[in-house]
């Protein structure tokens, strides 16, 4: 029997061939563009990691006293182990960017509109359980930062009014890391929620091609129900094209860039070195969550501490409430970019928000700067006695884990390279002694003499002085 | 050969089948689905009963000095090994008293480090600061560290093991 005689056996008994080639060509609007690939490529990155995520679990041991070495030899010495790891990296990463910018692009032209406002949800739903993933993929890495995601995840969730504490121990599976801990994050990450993105990704693309993808927007052909359908069919009878090749060959190439793209990270950069080993006794120096949710950390430091307390279950809430409630409020109308000023203004927004948040997460400059080197010599730059043990006490009493001089110390409060132009001893002594702002109120921990010192040092931290030493 | 019988009358009968259909699907999904759930959700019931771990002798302590102190928490399950640990930074307050502090933050759980000279216990996830009794110094913290209870046995220092504080 020949190839040709088997496959159209399988045709004749299956009948597969004839429904995925038409499920394939069904008729799309013309013009569809390069901005209707990233949700193609979304679902691209979630089958990369899937079979990476596949790959790497024949060798992780999902046990909180193994996993670690188990990840260190994936990344060690695993055969190709390094390169898988990689891949689903950043894969996540791409998954992450991606899904993130087809849901600005179906926002801004108003694509979620009658009648695809079940795609929305479903959208929304994809995007939630993708974040998840995020944040269950990097506890898995069981380092560090993987234990101190669990804890910060934990204590934000149990800030919700009446639920918190429940979903904290559900968090952490009980009331501290422990064994249990990490088996149930592994089985969510690999179980649980991918079955249900796989759920939704099989309702998603049943409403795509029910609904069909939405004809690129114009100025004047704002959105009006019903008539909307009618007029969806006309377009798709007069105009339309088949999805493949027509539109499909733009996701096949942006997909396959974007392949290759992480592959190439994967080969260059390596995945994510793992931090500590996940001892939560250890004194983790700076733990911080990976890009995508490092924001949002950010976010919990800046904003003021008794708003915190209820923004932080409420943003998360609210951003769920207007996410979902968006297509139901607003079906109709334009969905042309160019008349939608609030839906841009929402975007960019938001897009400068993340940007800034996550420039600061980055510089963490609330991190204290626990182990700062002494001032050295050249700097103090002072045989007066006073400014030298003032010198000494600035870094022995921690001033320096938190304010910059000459380059040395933290940045959480103002760089006091120049400090004595700008205040008096007696503004200087005022402020150590009470504190203020996020800072200490230091009067209990100096004496009088302590204090003097500390003043006189500051007091010599001058342009004059600074264009002295730097002469020499 | 029978004759065929008579169709019955359909509609009560198939009101009875679908009936028997969705009920009989519901209980056997019930009976799969519910002790699944609960015994994924467990974290949230599990109570683990808090215990007294062994630290040292008590003349290892030197009054005034404030130490970190590594045990394993209440949950030390046998495979979890180096992640059951949890810390605290311990002082001997004078001859028979101690005094102990979680080292989680209270804003977010970090891990919050003594800083000796300077008095303070300062946080490195977003910039909390503590004051050597535990009240809040700085930072977002609203809440002073939370105190584990210490005791002396037999010339031995105990710490009970307590949850990470939450909210």
């Amino acid at each position: 029997m020949t190839l040709r005689a088997i496959a159209e056996w399988l045709e004749d008994r299956t009948g597969l061939g004839r429904v995925i080639g038409k499920l394939l060509r069904h008729p799309v609007p013309p013009g569809t563009g390069w901005l209707y690939v990233f949700g193609s490529a979304t679902l691209m990155a979630f089958l990369l990691q899937l079979v990476t995520g596949a790959a790497l679990a024949t060798l992780y041991v999902p046990a909180a006293g193994d996993a670690y070495e188990s990840l260190k030899y994936i990344s060690e010495q695993a055969m190709l182990g390094r390169f898988l790891r990689g891949m689903h990296y950043f894969g996540a990463s791409a998954m992450m960017i991606l899904i993130a910018m087809h849901a600005v692009r179906v926002f801004l032209t108003g694509s979620y509109k009658f009648p695809r406002e079940m795609n929305w949800v479903s959208g929304v739903l994809l995007l939630a359980l993708t974040v998840s993933m995020a944040f269950t993929g990097q506890v898995l890495r069981w380092d560090q930062d993987g234990v101190w995601s669990v804890v910060v995840g934990a204590e934000q969730a149990a800030r919700a009014p009446l639920v918190g504490r429940w979903l904290a121990r559900f968090l952490l599976s009980g009331d501290n890391i422990g064994g249990e801990t990490l088996s149930h994050i592994f089985a969510y990450h690999v179980f649980i929620i991918p079955g249900l993105i796989i759920g939704g990704i099989a309702l998603h693309l049943y409403l795509v091609l029910r609904n069909g993808v939405s004809a690129p927007p114009r100025v004047d052909a704002p959105v009006e129900i019903p008539a909307e359908r009618a007029k969806y069919e006309a377009l798709l009878a007069t105009r339309g094209v088949p999805f493949f090749p027509d539109a499909m060959w733009r996701d096949v190439v942006f997909g396959t860039g974007v392949l290759f793209l992480v592959a190439a990270c994967a080969l260059i950069f390596g995945p994510r070195t793992l931090g500590l080993p996940p001892d939560p006794s250890l004194l983790a120096k700076d733990p911080h969550p990976d890009w995508y949710l490092l924001w949002y950390f950010a976010l919990l430091a800046v904003l003021p501490p008794r708003l915190e307390d209820i923004l932080i279950w409420l943003l998360p809430l609210a951003a769920g409430v207007f996410l979902i409630a968006l297509p139901l409020r607003f079906p109709g109308g334009q969905r042309h970019p160019a008349r939608r000023p609030w839906a841009w203004g929402l975007v960019l927004t938001g897009l400068v928000g993340v940007a800034v948040l996550l420039r600061t997460g980055i510089r963490s400059p609330w991190t204290p700067e626990v182990d700062a080197k002494p001032l050295p010599a050249a700097i103090v730059a002072s045989h007066d006695s006073m400014v030298m043990s003032g010198a000494v006490l600035f870094r022995a009493r921690g001033c320096e884990a938190c304010h910059r001089v000459s380059g040395f110390g933290g940045h959480y409060g103002p760089d006091l390279t120049y400090v004595g132009d700008r205040l008096g001893d007696l503004d200087l002594a005022q402020r150590i002694e009470n504190g203020g702002h996020n800072m200490p109120a230091f009067g209990r921990y100096l004496d009088a003499t302590e204090l003097q010192q500390l003043v006189a040092f500051l007091k010599s931290r001058t342009r004059a002085h600074g264009a002295m030493t730097d002469a020499h | 050969m029978t004759a065929p019988k008579p169709a019955p009358p359909a509609l009560p009968r198939r009101g009875f089948l679908t009936r028997l259909s969705l009920g009989l699907s519901a209980i056997a999904a019930a009976v799969v689905a519910l002790p699944a759930a609960a015994f994924v959700l467990r974290g949230m019931f599990r109570r683990v009963p808090q215990q007294w771990r062994d630290l040292a002798p008590l003349a290892q302590f030197t009054i005034g000095d404030t130490v970190q102190i590594r045990f394993e928490s209440a949950h030390a399950d046998e495979w979890a090994r180096e992640s059951a640990h949890a810390g605290a930074w311990l002082r001997r307050v004078d001859a028979d008293h101690f005094v102990a502090f979680s080292m989680h933050c209270t804003h977010m759980g970090c891990p919050v480090r003594w800083q000796a000279e300077a008095s303070l216990f300062m946080c490195p996830c977003h910039g909390g600061v503590f004051h050597s009794d535990g009240s809040v110094a700085a930072g977002p913290p609203l809440r002073p560290l939370v105190r584990y209870p210490v005791r002396i046995r037999a010339d031995r220092v105990e710490i009970g093991t307590a949850p990470i504080p939450m909210g």
